[in-house]
């Protein structure tokens, strides 16, 4: 089957034998974007976050027949180092990754909570980001999406003077 | 690791550039061969060092870009603990470069300096500390040498900074210098700087992989890929000592995009044109095991009971069986803790691409040359003609140290001829892992009328850690008896108590074990600090001072004297319970590395609640304080994750469970607001940090769980009754 997409800005078009195939296989090895990984296959861990339509979505258990017109957003596509997301700007700041591999994923997952909820409280940010990291890297995060919410606002701001 | 002992030789330090390159140089050296080569370095004529086909072509350390970036080939792997950049750091002042201009990548293991032991055992950053600086600064002076000629000036009138040499008003770049040279002059090691030199030793210095790792990159053995790749699935066990029988593959054989079915006497896999296609036809393999006896949890708890395994004292002082043995006043506790699994988010897995006469195999591991021997031992080769390529690390922790997954990817690689991907699912992931074994503590102790330890001993129990695992040599077994892995952190640290001892039982477990970060430490803490409140609390004295008062007054006992009172006056402790909330304290000593916690706690919705975490460790020189602070934090929470949440069971023959989630986990929610991490350097070298600061955590929390409610929890996951 043909499905049309848009990853990152650019349409997309790929052919699929087995249109059951998660779209993180599509991301990964069709349009070679490795930045979203994959973690346990079942939805349970956010490896695999990115975005469909805005939304935060686990892509290891969503099938690429669903995928049919809608807009993508990978960690690729959230920023770069000469214009990076202020989300992308906190976790540079706060320098939170370690082993890094879980990172994009809750580098997402935030971007899109602070989407909805631009000033997160903690308990906020405890309902919503429930990656998992196995390096804990958590009491960083916590502060790095504190400060992307500040840094949003900010550029907000900006952008309205 | 002695190897900070060994020093570069001259004879062993021979450098060559030119053959047509430009502007790069390479210095080599055979610093961590036991079978000491004379030395050979060279060239490489582009960031990724090219295969070379065998060990005897150059060592590469250094490489100049020709845009004057120096490029740190290291033989230790990152896995997330902030080595690349700590050893950046060492490089970079000795070589007096920027660290805009220091880049850091993995040494393969046909061209680098790959260490014959391991990246393990928070040793990387001690190990390296001498003799990178020793390279680094050697490397500096052979640049100084040759642009004195290259400028007609003398050496001693040369200034050098950010990786250009000034002469008066002449300045070359370090790339112009080597450019062309064939004949370098060898310095003998020239005097290591004053640490109060060092711009970037002891700094917070951003990670160098900070952006690649914030903005996506294909970083990890997953993101690998090669021109024509296939996909490879492998099936594998989900029953205790299952030994693979045979296959019908007769289905899997007419599955759409299906490459090859691969049946090898120790395993059955396939290979496909895309993952999911590999997957599928996985499925219909119909894989044929033997299992001899359906194991339960409970008969993993019988096997790992204190008094069924073989003994082995590992420490003994004074003559504590006098005042343990019918003691009146004896005080006994029992301690456990439950199977560990790994979890790292990445699975095992790896690309490989076997052709004719070699193997180029990229993966996460831990262990380079021990993945390459066993690939090379498979294929038949010469350990020269595999190269293996270390990736970062989706996380390690000990989980690759053992790498058979290399070994199935590069057989199937050869079967069909083309680069294979494979890696671990989940399920297998958690149901093949190297788990952390479960232990058993009985602890014994009786006081002396000052209400101080009389007499104390530790009996630990646990499956094997260390043994068994490729990195240590047979003959440790028969010479150690007692597992150097399980018995970490399980010896008293209290060493002005006159009369103590340690106790190793050993057990075979049915299931793989082996390193978990920080080994036995996680447990054995728990048991010997929480059973050290319980002694403070009979003895009715503050459990701060407590051990203050029975410790040693040597250099060991120094320093962990100096990290137990700043955290203590960090975090303002107190023994009484304010506002429903109490505070817990637990210390150890590993590797040299003495660590002391605070913990802050209260009981929420009956849920312990842990709201902050004051940490002091003494490391001894914090190469990079800020990640140093890092591996705090996290070890913390990691700590946390496994000692109030993880366990893994035995069902009917299966471990579970097998997926994130059921394998309940610390999260965001449960990590403490408040960390504090107090440095302290009481020694004049950089020892071990990826691993102490996990101890001490699940023995703070009891401890202060205790004061609050009066229940003593003596087994991981600590849950409330």
């Amino acid at each position: 089957m043909t499905i049309s997409l848009i990853v990152n800005g650019a349409p997309q078009t790929v052919e699929i034998t087995d249109g059951n195939t998660p779209l993180l296989w599509v991301v990964r090895d069709l349009l070679n974007l490795k930045g979203t990984k994959f973690g346990c296959g079942k939805a349970a861990c956010g490896a695999c976050t990115l975005h469909v339509d805005g939304e935060a979505i686990r892509s290891c258990s969503y099938p690429i027949k669903l995928a049919e017109g809608k807009t993508i957003t990978t960690i690729e596509g959230l920023g770069n180092e000469q214009d990076p997301h202020p989300v992308q700007q906190a976790w540079i700041e706060e320098i939170v990754p370690q082993c890094g591999y879980c990172q994009p994923g809750f580098m997402m997952a935030t971007a899109a909570l602070l989407n909805i909820i631009p000033e997160p409280t903690d308990a906020d940010i405890d309902q919503n980001i429930i990656n998992v990291c196995r390096c804990a890297t958590y009491y960083r995060m916590r502060k790095a999406i504190h400060r992307a919410a500040a840094i949003q606002k900010e550029t907000t701001a900006k952008t309205k003077e | 690791m002695a190897t900070n002992k060994k020093r570069i030789s001259r004879r062993r330090f021979l450098v060559r550039g030119g053959l047509g390159t430009i502007g790069i140089l390479a210095v080599g050296t055979y610093l961590f061969r036991s079978n000491i080569r004379r030395g050979l370095a060279g060239i490489a004529n582009t960031a990724d060092t090219p295969f070379m086909g065998n060990t005897k072509t150059p060592i590469i350390w250094f490489e100049v870009t020709k845009n004057n970036d120096l490029i740190l080939h290291s033989p230790k792997v990152e896995m997330g603990q902030g080595t690349f950049t700590s050893l950046a750091q060492m490089a970079a002042d000795e070589l007096e470069v920027s660290m805009e201009q220091m880049r850091v990548v993995h040494a393969n293991s046909s061209s680098g300096n790959i260490d014959s032991f391991a990246t393990g055992g928070s040793t990387s950053v001690s190990a390296l500390w001498v003799p990178l600086r020793e390279l680094a600064a050697t490397m500096r002076e052979m640049i100084k040498t040759e642009a004195a000629k290259k400028m007609k000036a003398s050496v001693t009138d040369l200034e050098i900074s950010n990786g250009i040499v000034t002469a008066g008003s002449a300045s070359m770049t370090y790339a112009d210098i080597v450019q062309g040279v064939d004949d370098w002059d060898i310095p003998d090691t020239p005097p290591l700087k004053e640490l109060k030199d060092y711009k970037f030793i002891g700094k917070p210095i951003p990670r160098v992989d900070l952006k690649d790792k914030v903005f996506g990159a294909p970083l990890f053995g997953m993101d690998a890929s090669m021109p024509g790749m296939l996909y490879g699935a492998v099936v594998r066990p989900s029953t205790i000592g299952a030994t693979f029988l045979g296959a019908d593959t007769t289905k899997a054989e007419q599955m759409p995009g299906v490459v090859k079915i691969i049946k090898e006497t120790d395993f059955v896999g396939v290979v496909a044109n895309s993952q999911i296609e590999a997957e599928n036809a996985k499925k219909k393999i119909k894989a044929h095991w033997k299992a001899d006896k359906n194991w339960q949890t409970a008969d993993i708890e019988e096997l790992i009971a204190v008094g069924k395994g073989e003994a082995f004292v590992i420490q003994k002082e004074g003559g504590p069986n006098d005042f343990l043995e019918d003691a009146t006043g004896l005080i006994q506790s029992e301690f456990k803790s439950p199977i560990g699994a790994h979890a790292q988010l990445e699975p095992n897995g790896a690309l490989a691409f076997v052709e004719e006469n070699k193997a180029t195999i990229y993966m996460s591991t831990q262990v380079v040359s021990i993945t390459r021997d066993e690939i090379a031992d498979r294929l038949g080769f010469d350990n020269e003609q595999v190269n293996i390529v270390p990736t970062f690390l989706g996380g390690g922790f000990g989980r690759r140290l053992h790498t058979p997954n290399g070994i199935q990817a590069a057989v199937m690689s050869k079967a069909v001829g083309k680069p294979v991907k494979c890696f671990f699912t989940r399920k297998e992931e958690f149901q093949n892992d190297t788990f952390r074994p479960p232990t058993h503590h009985i602890l014994k102790a009786t006081l002396a009328e000052n209400g101080l330890i009389e007499a104390i001993e530790h009996n630990v129990s646990s499956g094997d850690v260390a043994f068994g695992s490729p990195m240590v040599p047979s003959i440790a077994e028969p010479i150690l008896g007692a597992d150097l892995g399980a018995w970490r952190g399980g010896m008293i640290q209290y060493g002005a108590i006159p009369n103590y001892q340690a106790i190793s039982w050993r057990v075979k477990l049915p299931f793989a074990t082996s390193w978990w970060r920080s080994l036995g430490l996680l447990a054995n803490t728990f048991a010997i600090e929480s059973f050290i409140d319980e002694l403070a609390v009979k003895a009715k004295k503050d459990p701060v001072e407590f051990r203050l008062a029975q410790i040693q007054d040597d250099d060991r006992g120094h320093r962990l004297k100096e990290v137990i009172k700043a955290a203590a006056k960090k975090a303002g402790w107190t023994n009484k319970v304010i506002n429903e909330r109490a505070m817990g304290f637990a210390a150890s000593t590993d590797a040299n590395t003495p660590c002391a916690q605070v913990v802050e706690v209260s009981i929420v919705d009956k849920e312990i609640k842990v709201h902050k975490v004051t940490c002091a460790m003494d490391p001894g020189i914090a190469v990079n304080p800020d990640q140093v602070r890092a591996q705090c934090e996290g070890a913390i929470i990691m700590g946390m994750s496994a000692s109030m949440h993880e366990q893994m069971f035995v069902e009917d023959g299966q471990l579970q469970p097998t997926i994130y989630g059921p394998y309940q986990m610390a999260l965001m929610k449960h990590a403490p607001k408040e960390i504090d991490v107090v440095l302290l350097q009481n020694s004049d070298v950089p020892g071990a940090v990826g691993e102490p600061p996990l101890g001490p955590i699940a023995a703070a929390v009891a401890n202060a769980v205790f004061k609050l409610t009066g229940q003593r929890l003596r087994e991981m996951p600590l849950k409330l009754a």
